[in-house]
């Protein structure tokens, strides 16, 4: 058996370990594999042409850029930022907890761009889970504020990756359905995207319960005695 | 019927208007790169496979040499905007909805109703081209509803997807190179080596395995959309799906999940993970992935779970 096309996996690792460019990586990757293979250059060239031609579908996703844009100039981020505004004076537990749902529905719809630490969670999130930590347990040590901003990030994350996917028209859905359908499996991307919701409802449950558990652990830990601070 | 191909026209028309603005603008990289992109859509169909190939390479070394830019069309100020979502208040989150809702509505009358007999889509096709005439209405509604300046549609799109950059294309690359590995037979080997290794052809160690492979391929290259094609051809097509006969569906989605939680854990994302640390100026650039960790790994074994679970147990 021939065991040279394996190298190409091996490129792909090790070429976005080095951060290479991602496209030259992954087309370097797919070049030596053909020819590895024993395909000789033209019919390489012709693979790529053909695979990455049967695969468009996976970018057209991007036509919905302007439905987003246009709501973004008449201020779709301001009215986001509002409604999470509207839950302060909450608990910082109860605060991340509503963000991670907030954040894993509107994925879940097709809205990702409405978070994100540069958008959301500096400017608005982190600040408040600060403030109202800061509100139920006194002035908190540094190194427990900073673990506050970091579940903070840590939260609009764990809502995105795991909110996602339940959309159907989405890269990471239809990169799957490219992938099994080369291989002979042909999915529709709403059978593929109904299998992300048990995870997000695991998702929602593992890190909805950290963040509370966070909170009363901080809660135990006041009035402010940095002594008894834990790592 | 409508098939796909309609859809890669709207598409390769979205993508040459932007192509079009770049050059209007001097960014001779972001006109060139959009503007083969639109050429793939309009004319893939048409061109045979070799010269789709030099079309991809001519992309691949604009991406290559840095020649692709962020831009910066003209658009409204934080002030005005802050004004109309005031003015417009929750109502702005409707066109983005129509887009979700009519695909998804869509897909479930043309499979359950009558409407389905019709043969009006493509088989197995009808929900993306129903994103497809869903976007188109959301984009109609918005622009009756807003009445933005003629061009603010395009130029707003371009915006955002200048941001995205090169990496618009890198899913789609990355199915390709699924594609190759399948042709070159990456697969077969792989399988071959995998039932030596793997003891007693046991299902669950493979599943374990296979999510174990995402995961940490993933905490390597940064990326669960790099490690997706290789462990597919690696362990989860050859494996899971020929060799056990598992549900494809579970063991692409949710592996690829699987994925996710390496993502959480790994610096080399460093978009999600040492980005915001640095914004939020936090002493330990690694804090946010220690905040992670307890959650990533109990949800990649959900994730494990549910594989061995919904993908064999249920489906045999």
């Amino acid at each position: 058996m021939n065991y040279w096309p394996l190298l190409g996996i091996a490129l792909v690792v090790i070429g976005f370990a080095l951060q290479f460019n991602p496209l030259l990586v992954v087309v370097g990757a797919a070049v030596a594999t053909g020819l590895l293979a024993g395909l000789d250059i033209v019919a390489v060239v012709e693979a790529l042409g053909r695979a990455f031609n049967d695969n468009r579908y996976i970018s057209v996703t991007w036509i919905i850029l302007p439905v987003i844009g246009l709501l973004e100039r008449y201020g779709l981020q301001q009215r986001a930022r509002s409604l999470i505004e509207s839950v302060r004076g909450a608990t910082m537990g109860k605060l991340l907890v509503l963000y991670l749902g907030f954040r894993q529905i509107t994925a879940a719809l097709g809205m990702k761009d409405i978070g994100g630490h540069p958008q959301a969670v500096r400017p608005l999130v982190a600040p408040m889970a600060e403030a109202a930590a800061t509100k139920s347990h006194g002035a908190l040590p540094e190194a427990e504020r900073q673990k506050v901003l970091a579940m903070s990030a840590a939260t609009d994350n764990v809502g995105l990756f795991f909110g996602e996917d339940i959309f159907f028209a989405i890269a990471s859905i239809l990169l799957i359905q490219g992938v099994f359908e080369a291989a002979g499996y042909p999915l529709t991307p709403l059978q593929l995207s109904v299998w992300a919701i048990p995870t997000a409802i695991c998702a929602f449950l593992i890190h909805g319960g950290r963040i509370l558990a966070m909170d009363r652990r901080m809660g135990r830990l006041t009035p402010p005695a940095s002594g008894e601070e834990r790592a | 019927m409508i098939t796909y191909e309609w859809l890669y026209i709207l598409a390769g028309g979205f993508f040459a208007v932007w192509a079009l603005l770049s050059l209007r603008d001097r960014r001779w990289g972001n006109g060139a790169f959009w503007g083969l992109l639109a050429a793939s859509f309009l004319f893939g169909s048409h061109i045979g496979d070799f010269a789709n190939g030099v079309l991809v390479l001519a992309m691949v070394a604009i991406a290559g040499l840095g020649l692709l830019k962020r831009s910066d069309p003209p658009t409204t100020t934080p002030e005005e905007r802050l004004n109309f979502s005031e003015l417009f208040g929750n109502r702005l989150f409707l066109p983005a909805l129509i887009v979700p809702l009519t695909a998804v509505v869509g897909t479930l009358l043309y499979n359950y109703t009558p409407f389905g007999e019709t043969g009006l889509f493509e088989a197995r096709r009808e929900t993306l081209i129903l994103f497809g005439v869903g976007v188109v209405v959301a984009l109609v509604a918005a622009i009756v509803w807003l009445r933005p300046p003629a061009l603010a549609p395009a130029e707003e799109g371009r915006r955002l997807l200048d941001s995205i950059g090169w990496a618009a294309i890198l899913p789609q690359m990355l199915a390709a190179l699924g594609a190759v590995f399948a042709l070159a037979g990456v697969g077969e080997v792989i399988g071959a080596l995998a039932g030596q290794v793997i003891p007693e052809n046991s299902v669950l160690v493979s599943v374990i395995v296979y999510c174990f492979g995402m995961a940490l391929f993933t905490m390597i290259m940064g990326n669960a959309f790099a490690a997706f094609p290789v462990m597919a051809a690696a362990i989860g097509i050859p494996l899971l799906v020929e060799g056990f006969d598992g549900n494809p569906a579970v063991i692409g989605a949710v592996g690829m999940l699987a994925g996710f939680c390496g993502t959480l854990l790994t610096p080399m994302a460093a978009n999600f993970n040492i980005v915001p640390a640095a914004l939020l100026e936090l002493d330990d650039q690694n804090g946010v992935i220690r905040q992670q960790v307890w959650t990533a790994i109990p949800l990649w074994v959900c994730n494990v779970a549910i594989i061995y679970v919904a993908g064999f147990w249920l489906w045999n």
